[in-house]
């Protein structure tokens, strides 16, 4: 078979501190090419038959696991689902202890979301295995920014001096994190964005500022955080009116931005709170777009964690 | 490795290519329903070239597509080097048709096991055909090209390799041998 060999990639996503360039780039063409697996009649394809992947979810969340679920099933791997919230850790047993425990059971790369900041990073250790980060704590979410960063050039080619608004609560969000991270690497500017209580001191790669206008200003793309109603219990927001006069990002805001900048929203969605409504079902809104480029990337990304040594 | 010989020169290949063309032609009694689909990368080129001349030959553009193979391969499990997935594109329905499989070395009969284990799972033609450029024998797997331009009886430490004008510049076979290491 003629070998056309990619370079070689980091045999775990946890951030993006292991990777370059090129070896995100490379990996977002292979995700488009699991575009065109999905695109099939028989959306599957036998890569990764005799693999198991487990997904390990400390903290709840459904479409994530979905997406990283059906990636690996459309792969043809094994999938094993460990819910914290419902198994042994309720028990009292360390995250330590359980992901021993299935590795016993002949797990070959693990999906591991948990609440705590730094257990992928660990889990890395303990296990000698492929770890993907699928969020941990505010720190990062690696896979969503990959997807964020596959939709933002389907729709706008290079992201070379392109500039990225991130507005809402950035400093309880590993979304912000991870695409300050991976959008500069990919050569564009990102603008983070809220109020001076939900901004963190610094955010290596994105500029800080609590002017919408600001941030908003020329901007060719705009993403759209979550708000957390626990945000205003713990003090953090006065009101939530008060945020939306101030942060909801709306139509006429939204012509401070580039004409038909991209909306882009990681979900789940308070409609009206941090975003106008209607514009999340408008022609500039990437969100479905989002949610099924999702899916291509995390096949794309057990891909090239899993085939080949490193 | 170290160059042995010239295999092909650009005209055998050309003579060759017409004459599978014809082959094709005849086999399948016209271009009715008459597809061809070229695996990456050589097999594309070849694959352009055989819809060229069935065109010149009787009138009739016939449909083309492209198959990468790597997702279908049986050893991604060992593999050491990580290949890299390319497109695949098959902008026309499948079903019913006559598909002429393009590659451009038959060895062992992986890629073309996996070409039609790819090629299945994008539609249910009435026939696949195999067409290559070169069997250089050493098959592993029970599978047979319907055409082939030249057999050429190699040993396992040499290397059969298929240039093209549009991927090398020129077209040419070439045998080389792998160095002792």
């Amino acid at each position: 078979m003629s070998e056309s060999a990619t370079p070689s990639f980091p045999k775990h996503l946890l951030d993006f501190r292991d990777w370059n360039r090129r070896q995100v780039e490379s990996l977002l063409e292979t995700a488009q090419m699991m575009q065109e697996v999905l695109a099939r009649p028989v959306k599957k394809v036998p890569a990764l038959t005799g693999f198991t992947v487990a997904t390990v979810f400390f903290e709840p969340s459904t479409r994530t696991r979905i997406s990283f679920e059906l990636a690996a099933r459309r792969m043809s791997a094994d999938v094993v689902s460990f819910s914290g919230a419902t198994s042994s850790t309720t028990k009292g047993e360390t995250y330590r202890d359980t992901l021993r425990t299935l590795d016993q059971m002949g797990i070959d790369a693990y999906i591991l979301r948990t609440d705590a900041a730094g257990v992928p990073h660990q889990a890395h250790r303990w296990l000698h295995k492929p770890v993907i980060n699928a969020g941990d704590g505010w720190r990062a979410h690696p896979t969503q920014a990959l997807l964020d960063a596959f939709t933002l050039r389907e729709k706008l080619g290079s992201l070379e001096g392109k500039k990225i608004a991130i507005v809402g609560d950035i400093l309880h969000s590993r979304v912000a994190r991870s695409n300050a991270e991976l959008l500069p690497m990919l050569g564009a500017t990102v603008v983070a964005c809220g109020p001076a209580t939900l901004l963190p001191g610094s955010l290596p790669g994105a500029t800080l500022t609590t002017s919408l206008r600001e941030a908003l200003y020329e901007a060719d793309a705009v993403m759209v955080l979550r708000l957390q109603k626990e945000r205003m219990e713990k003090g953090l927001l006065p009101s939530l009116p008060e945020y939306i006069a101030a942060y909801q990002v709306n139509r006429e805001r939204l012509g401070w931005a580039k004409p038909q900048a991209p909306l882009l929203h990681p979900g789940p969605m308070n409609r009206d709170v941090e975003l106008e409504g209607t514009l999340a079902d408008s022609a500039q809104s990437l969100v479905e777009r989002q949610v099924a480029n999702g899916q291509a990337v995390r096949m794309a990304v057990l891909y090239h964690v899993l085939v080949g040594k490193s | 490795m170290i160059f042995k010989s010239k295999l092909l020169n650009e005209d055998e290949v050309r003579r060759a290519l017409t004459r599978i063309a014809h082959e094709v032609i005849e086999k399948n009694k016209g271009v009715d329903r008459l597809c061809f689909v070229g695996i990456h990368t050589r097999g594309i080129s070849l694959a352009k070239r055989l819809v060229d001349l069935v065109e010149k030959f009787e009138g009739k553009r016939v449909p083309m597509g492209i198959l990468d193979i790597t997702l279908y391969r049986d050893d991604l499990s060992e593999i050491g080097l990580q290949p890299k997935v390319r497109e695949t594109r098959i902008p026309f329905d499948l079903g019913g048709k006559a598909v002429v499989l393009v590659d451009d070395v038959l060895y062992t009969g992986r890629t073309a096991r996996a070409a039609l284990d790819a090629l299945i799972d994008q539609g249910r033609p009435s026939r696949i055909y195999l067409a290559v450029l070169v069997d250089r024998g050493h098959r592993e797997l029970p599978i047979r090209a319907d055409f082939v331009g030249k057999n050429l009886p190699t040993s396992k430490s040499e290397v059969v390799k298929v240039k093209t004008l549009e991927d090398d510049g020129e077209d040419a076979v070439e045998l080389w041998e792998v160095e002792a290491s």
